[in-house]
């Protein structure tokens, strides 16, 4: 292990090597930072400004030796005293980075999660239900996404998505209007097609699930709707209590399948002990003082609870009852969790520094927040509102990204998995007389899942570079802003600290992934 | 449950006949024309992108060489994208200067020209990337990729470090770089440092293609009857690969019309005077709400031509994949089922 790591280590340091030189090497080429000092009209003060900013940017020197001097400043990171020069503003490398790093990696990590969950699982269901409407319509869905530019997108997505959400959002508070019957009548067919598209029989049966789904969208869009949900939004003791006992029974569907009783009744426990801690937590662990630290111990309590409870309810074969009651409980909590954003939405929708419109088109955060009068909220503690501000900015532009990313995984998982459906353990599986979800779930998604590691890797490069446009329509102060600094001035400096970082975390990933990819597949060792 | 099984061995069986009916006495060559052809968005695609082609090019003409001796080919539209025309006032709102008019089907921009030309311009712009980007990639791709795989030992590890090291660097930060400077003489010198840096997944697909095909014995045989490595590479290894290739360059070259629209969007790709629809989108971007038109026809023509692009690999791949079926429709596997039992 210890061999491989270090192996691996020296790999990672020499592609580093080679990366940020021949960017160096090439900036210096392409780059020319007296390109403003030349259209200076004086004789005498253009030579001055040149001769000065030779001599300071030391153009004079060959640059694969400025590179080693470069070099020499990051090899201070081993004694603790890292350098990466100054930027042509004269400020800190390593601060403009300490400050950008954080705002991007947010960006990038929120969009890749949710397009491998949403993009993998919807690949997923159109390899199950491969030729049915649903497949054919999402292929082609996803061949637009791969054809749509991300800056396009994002300016849509600005005018669309921001003005006309906030414009609903704003009259539905303040003068309690309702949803317009067009919108409810669209997202009535809308699903109902989705449904239809999904089911897999014969015409009868797709328009009964047509009208079932449509019919029951528009009930629950007009019930929101009158009861001016929008406006104060949450989840509420009632229906949480209901879609906890939706996600017991569909997980234990998921990871064991309903014969399991034992697995059932964990996670059914689990549900139940969610919804008894419902008024506690809202009441006494919520306020005042609760905060990222508080809620990752939350989190480690709820899935320590969550195995326990698994581990309580049977003597032989625990693994599977103990994931899914790890399972449930986890995202009851994080229904419980959701519950408290949402009814912290219509307060802090109605703060001086938000006026009503929630959805935010520029900048990563709302600096005027922290001007709120807060004794007008004593329910809602200041961390909630920062929370629901970081979520509303944070929407539209990972939307954007979302577009790069979430085509990719359907296409490849829909492959895989139509790959691996055609081998012949899957025969095998089939005729030894294992239920489809066994078959499907254990045997099929899990081989499935061993090519994605490898998009995962190529998907992060392009979200990396999909962050820098993405962070220059959005008006975030993240590694994207720094960039179109630093070649719009040919800041040498800023940009090769902005390659050091993106270069790295790609790296980075890279290892990682060669993990993942043993723990899916046991034919690969990591020691070798 | 017995009886569901046999039915599903006999479609099978029948499936497999339906499909080797099809193919038999056919070359591969003719196999993947045919497969492709049946492929109907691709077929779609080829049509529409070589209609917008036409209508691009054929619109604004062709304008080549250099500035003393200009090679111009006038095309069948009235305005070039240079002349500056006062704004149409007749049949637009009073506020609203150089709208849509008969006279100009997109409208005006800001200083009055004609937005139909500068569409035109833009996206024949796009065109060019994606045909020189597609050619430079491919030649690097395959000639290092070929080199690797065949050569192996020294000379593949080498070329495998220098893949490393560009595909770790994001694209488009070396391409910023790049097109900052080099931007502005032109958007083929552009297409070109975009070439230079897009070939290193291909380099890798055919380095793996090469390193499976030279142990196959086909190549083993054409050794043994004397055959130059030259004429294996040719000959006999990259006609079994170039399937692969195909399809991985025209997945390149429809990223290659987003990249160029991309940096141009930002600023560092093509500059004025001259314009891609990546520049006219960053343009107008603020004019979404007064003359939204402004902001839809460029982004309409990126996405049509980067939609055909990616059906046509989409056909392409499928046509070339040999475990590829075609859905076998329920009226073929029941004739099919009918000659079986007439047979027997």
């Amino acid at each position: 292990m210890f061999n491989y790591l270090l192996r691996r280590f020296s790999a990672v340091l020499v592609i580093l090597l080679g990366s940020t030189f021949l960017v160096f090497v090439m900036t210096a080429f392409a780059g020319d930072p007296l390109e403003e000092a030349r259209l200076i009209n004086d004789d005498e003060q253009r030579e001055a400004k040149i001769a000065q900013l030779t001599r300071s940017l030391h153009l004079d020197v060959p640059s694969p030796i400025r590179y080693l001097w470069w070099l020499r400043g990051v090899a201070g990171m081993f004694i603790g005293k890292l350098n990466l020069g100054g930027s042509r503003e004269a400020e800190s490398v390593v601060t403009s980075l300490s400050d950008a790093i954080p705002t991007t990696l947010r960006l990038v990590a929120v969009a890749t999660i949710v397009a491998i969950v949403v993009g993998i699982t919807i690949g997923i269901v159109t390899a199950l239900r491969q030729y049915s409407a649903f497949d054919y319509s999402m292929t082609f869905v996803s061949f637009l996404f791969f054809s749509l530019p991300v800056f396009w997108v994002a300016v849509l997505l600005k005018e669309f998505g921001a003005i006309g959400l906030n414009d609903f959002m704003f009259a539905v508070t303040m003068d309690g209007a309702l949803i317009d019957w067009q919108w409810i009548v669209g997202a009535a067919l809308l699903v109902g097609g989705l449904f239809a598209g999904l089911s897999s029989g014969d015409r009868i049966k797709s328009l009964k699930t047509f009208a079932i789904a449509g019919s029951s969208t528009a009930a629950v869009m007009l019930y929101l709707s009158f009861s001016h949900w929008f406006a104060t939004p949450a989840i509420g003791p009632v229906v949480l209590a209901a879609l906890s006992v939706g996600i017991a029974f569909m997980f234990t569907i998921i990871s064991t399948g309903l014969s399991n009783r034992k697995a059932l009744y964990s996670s059914l426990t689990m549900a139940a002990l969610g919804l008894a801690l419902y008024y506690p937590l809202n009441i006494w662990v919520f306020g005042e003082g609760f905060g990222y630290k508080k809620l990752l111990l939350l989190a480690v309590i709820t899935i320590a609870v969550g195995i326990l409870n698994g581990f309580l309810f049977t003597k032989v074969d625990r693994g599977p009852v103990i994931r899914t009651s790890a399972l449930t409980a986890f995202s009851v909590a994080g229904l419980i969790i959701l519950d408290k954003i949402l009814r912290s939405v219509a307060d802090y929708s109605s703060t001086d520094a938000i006026n009503g419109r929630p959805i935010a088109t520029f900048s990563q955060e709302n600096s005027l927040l922290e001007f709120t009068d807060w004794t007008m909220y004593p329910d809602t503690s200041k961390w909630w509102f920062g929370v629901v501000d970081l979520l509303t900015h944070l929407m539209l532009p990972t939307m954007a990204l979302l577009i790069i990313s979430f085509a990719t995984y359907v296409r490849y998982a829909r492959l895989s998995l139509l790959e691996v459906l055609n081998q012949d353990y899957i025969r095998t599986a089939r005729a030894k007389g294992l239920t489809e979800r066994t078959v499907i779930m254990r045997h099929a998604f899990r081989n499935a899942l061993v090519p994605l590691a490898t998009i995962i890797i190529f998907d992060i490069g392009g979200v990396l570079g999909g962050a820098i446009i993405t962070e220059n329509i959005f008006g975030w102060r993240g590694m994207g802003t720094l960039l179109n600094r630093a070649i719009g001035t040919y800041d040498l400096n800023l940009l090769m600290g902005v390659t050091l970082v993106t270069v790295s975390i790609y790296l980075v990933l890279t290892v990682v992934i060669e993990f993942v990819y043993a723990a899916l597949d046991p034919r690969i060792r990591i020691e070798k | 449950m017995a009886k569901k099984n046999k039915n599903a061995e006999e479609t099978v069986s029948s499936e497999n006949a339906i499909e080797s009916r099809e193919t038999a006495g056919l070359s591969q060559g003719q196999i993947v024309r045919r497969r492709f052809v049946h492929h109907r968005a691709a077929m779609a695609s080829v049509i529409i992108l070589g209609l917008v082609i036409l209508f691009v090019f054929s619109a604004s003409g062709i304008h080549l060489g250099t500035k003393e001796n200009p090679i111009e080919i006038p095309g069948w539209w009235r305005y070039s994208m240079t002349d500056i025309m006062d704004k149409e006032t007749v049949g637009c709102p009073e506020d609203l200067p150089g709208c849509i008019t008969a006279n100009h089907p997109f409208g005006q921009d800001d200083i009055g020209k004609d937005y139909f030309a500068l569409v035109m311009r833009g996206a024949q712009q796009s065109i060019m990337v994606m045909l020189v980007v597609g050619a430079i990639a491919t030649f690097i791709g395959t000639v290092l990729g070929a080199i690797a795989g065949f050569r192996r030992g020294v000379i593949d590890t080498t070329i495998m470090w220098i893949t490393t090291f560009v595909s770790t660097i994001p694209t488009i930060i070396l391409a910023a770089v790049l097109g900052k400077r080099f931007g502005n003489l032109g958007v083929v010198v552009l297409a070109v440092f975009l070439g230079l840096l897009s070939w290193t997944g291909l380099t890798r697909l055919v380095r793996g293609e090469f390193l499976g095909l030279r142990e196959r014995e086909f190549v083993d045989a054409a050794r043994v009857a004397g055959a130059s490595n030259r004429r294996i590479i040719f000959k006999h290894i990259l006609p079994n690969a170039v399937g692969v290739i195909i399809v991985s360059v025209t997945l390149l070259m429809s990223g290659a019309i987003l990249l160029e629209s991309a940096l141009s969007f930002l600023g560092f790709g093509v500059t004025a005077p001259d314009v891609s629809l990546g520049s006219l989108i960053s343009q107008y971007q603020s004019s979404f709400n007064t003359r939204p038109w402004l902001f839809w026809y460029p982004g309409a023509f990126i996405i049509i031509i980067a939609l055909c692009v990616n059906f046509i690999g989409d056909g392409l791949r499928d046509a070339f994949d040999p475990r590829q079926k075609r859905r076998i429709s329920a009226k073929e596997r029941a004739q099919a089922a009918m000659n079986r039992k007439n047979k027997a």
